[in-house]
């Protein structure tokens, strides 16, 4: 048990790489708060997890209101005592052409994949502070690391979530807070569904993978579990990529 | 058991970081080929494996050398059946600055950390395919990341290895094996003794790295035992940087 009585927040946990998360660290002894938009996806696999003899609760979080994150860590302190582990995972994905690209489509990439970032380090260092240390893990991407040709919004808000990341390991770092990000390259999840569900277009894509095909949100759980877990006491403000070797070439 | 059944060839393996591995490989369930230049110890690790009831053995390798290396892979494949797992993490360091190197310490430098793991690649990829897939780990550093005043030549040899390893992952992916890089920052091992005599050093330590202090072998072990186990089978031509936060900032 790689998480035994450790306390984790993860947002988007309703589904994809959010949901595999829960179930991997409450397998692993974690108590897990799962949080999202989506209630009805949430409590489906909070009720998956505790079916199974998991710890686990629901909370409601739009990750863009600061008020929702105050409420959201305090719930999580309140039910399970404390919060040693937050996973920023909560995201959406939008692919449109940099001239295309409409000023409030911008704005929500940003607010999302950005600032909902910014808003979770900041309410849980105190928290974590309190429980004397721990792990913060942001879900960038490999548009975090490379550019590409269909978007450039997207790209910016997972570059800020790389760049954000190396700060707030700088700042954690004295009370024991790591923080790291997380950059998966394509993985089989309803986040890109509309992308891949295409046959011509999911070939094409695994042509330009070196492993032949995408990821899946337990790989991507698993390296997350590595850095939130005290395996990875020494690591902190690094970028983990699993791609499949998409950004190696 | 997170190794279980599976073959590991260490090199380097006869202390500091390698021997750790070697350990914790064994721990997980994995037959350790220990292999260095110094038989004594490297003996005396696998000794000790195989007493505490691993499965152990030791082959002296001096990683500049091919022929060494044919013989080192088919030992492996003799004595254990089979490769599935090579962490090429023989390496030494030499502090001088640009300017003082002489051509020899360049040479010796780049034949052991660079030439090494080209060897070491080389041979292993034709065992791991006929193993069916596999893992290889080079050891490189945080000076194959960022460069540093103390150092000239250490650096290009780990920038070679960052690198290297990138070619080497979209050359072995068609055949299942993985190939990644772990750059450690200051690690206290046997082979950067000089450096943590030096109180000055510590003082740097305190006010430079993050997390304020140097890292341990066995921390960096857990990060190579997860990019060798399973775990990360969607992590191909990484970089995984292990230093306490100190090339964040």
């Amino acid at each position: 048990m790689r998480l035994k009585d450790k306390v984790a927040l993860i947002t988007g946990g309703a589904r994809g790489m959010g949901a595999a998360e829960a179930r991997l660290f409450a397998k692993e002894g974690a108590a897990v708060m799962l949080s999202d938009v989506n209630v009805e996806g949430g409590k489906k696999v909070v009720a998956e997890i505790t079916k199974k003899g998991g710890k686990a609760a629901f909370i409601k979080q739009d990750v863009t209101r600061e008020e929702e994150w105050k409420a959201a860590i305090a719930e999580t302190e309140r039910r399970f005592g404390r919060l040693d582990i937050l996973i920023n995972n909560a995201g959406i994905f939008v692919t449109t052409v940099i001239e295309k690209t409409p000023e409030e489509e911008w704005d929500r990439l940003m607010d999302i994949n950005g600032k909902g970032v910014f808003f979770g380090v900041k309410h849980a260092i105190p928290a974590i502070r309190r429980a004397g240390g721990g792990s913060i893990v942001n879900i960038s991407s490999t548009a975090g690391i490379v550019g590409n040709t269909l978007e450039g919004a997207y790209t910016a808000t997972k570059g800020a979530v790389r760049l954000f990341t190396k700060g707030a390991a700088l700042q954690g770092a004295k009370d024991g807070i790591r923080v790291n990000s997380v950059h998966p390259g394509a993985i089989d999840t309803e986040m890109v569904a509309f992308l891949v569900d295409d046959k011509k277009h999911r070939k094409e894509l695994e042509a330009r993978i070196p492993l032949g095909r995408l990821g899946t949100a337990e790989e991507v759980a698993k390296v997350v579990l590595f850095l939130a877990s005290d395996d990875a006491a020494y690591v902190t403000g690094a970028e983990f990529v699993v791609d499949g070797g998409y950004t190696a070439q | 058991m997170r190794l279980k059944d599976k073959v590991a060839f260490i090199s380097g393996s006869a202390r500091g970081m390698g021997a750790v591995e070697a350990r914790l490989f064994a721990e997980e369930g994995a037959a350790v080929m220990v292999s260095d230049v110094n038989v004594e110890s490297g003996k005396r690790v696998a000794a000790e494996i195989a007493k505490a009831g691993g499965k152990a053995d030791f082959v002296e390798l001096d990683v500049t050398n091919e022929g060494e290396w044919k013989a080192a892979i088919g030992e492996t494949e003799r004595r254990f059946g089979r490769v599935d797992i090579l962490v090429n993490n023989a390496g030494i360091f030499v502090a001088t600055v640009i300017e003082k190197t002489p051509e020899e310490e360049w040479d010796r430098l780049m034949d052991i950390n660079g030439k090494g793991v080209f060897l070491g690649t080389k041979h292993a990829i034709p065992a791991m395919r006929r193993a069916g897939g596999g893992a290889i780990v080079n050891i490189s550093s945080g000076a194959g990341i960022v460069g540093n005043k103390m150092e000239g030549a250490y650096t290009a040899t780990k920038g070679a290895v960052r690198l290297f390893t990138k070619s080497a992952a979209l050359q072995g992916a068609k055949d299942g094996i993985r190939v990644n890089s772990v750059h450690p920052g200051t690690i206290d091992t046997e082979m950067v003794a000089s450096l943590l005599a030096d109180k000055e050093y510590h003082r740097w330590v305190k006010t430079m790295i993050p997390l304020g202090r140097v890292g341990k072998a066995e921390e960096v072990a857990k990060l190579v035992l997860f990019l060798a186990s399973d775990d990360a089978s969607y992590t191909t031509g990484a970089e995984f940087v292990i230093d306490g936060g100190y090339t964040a900032g």
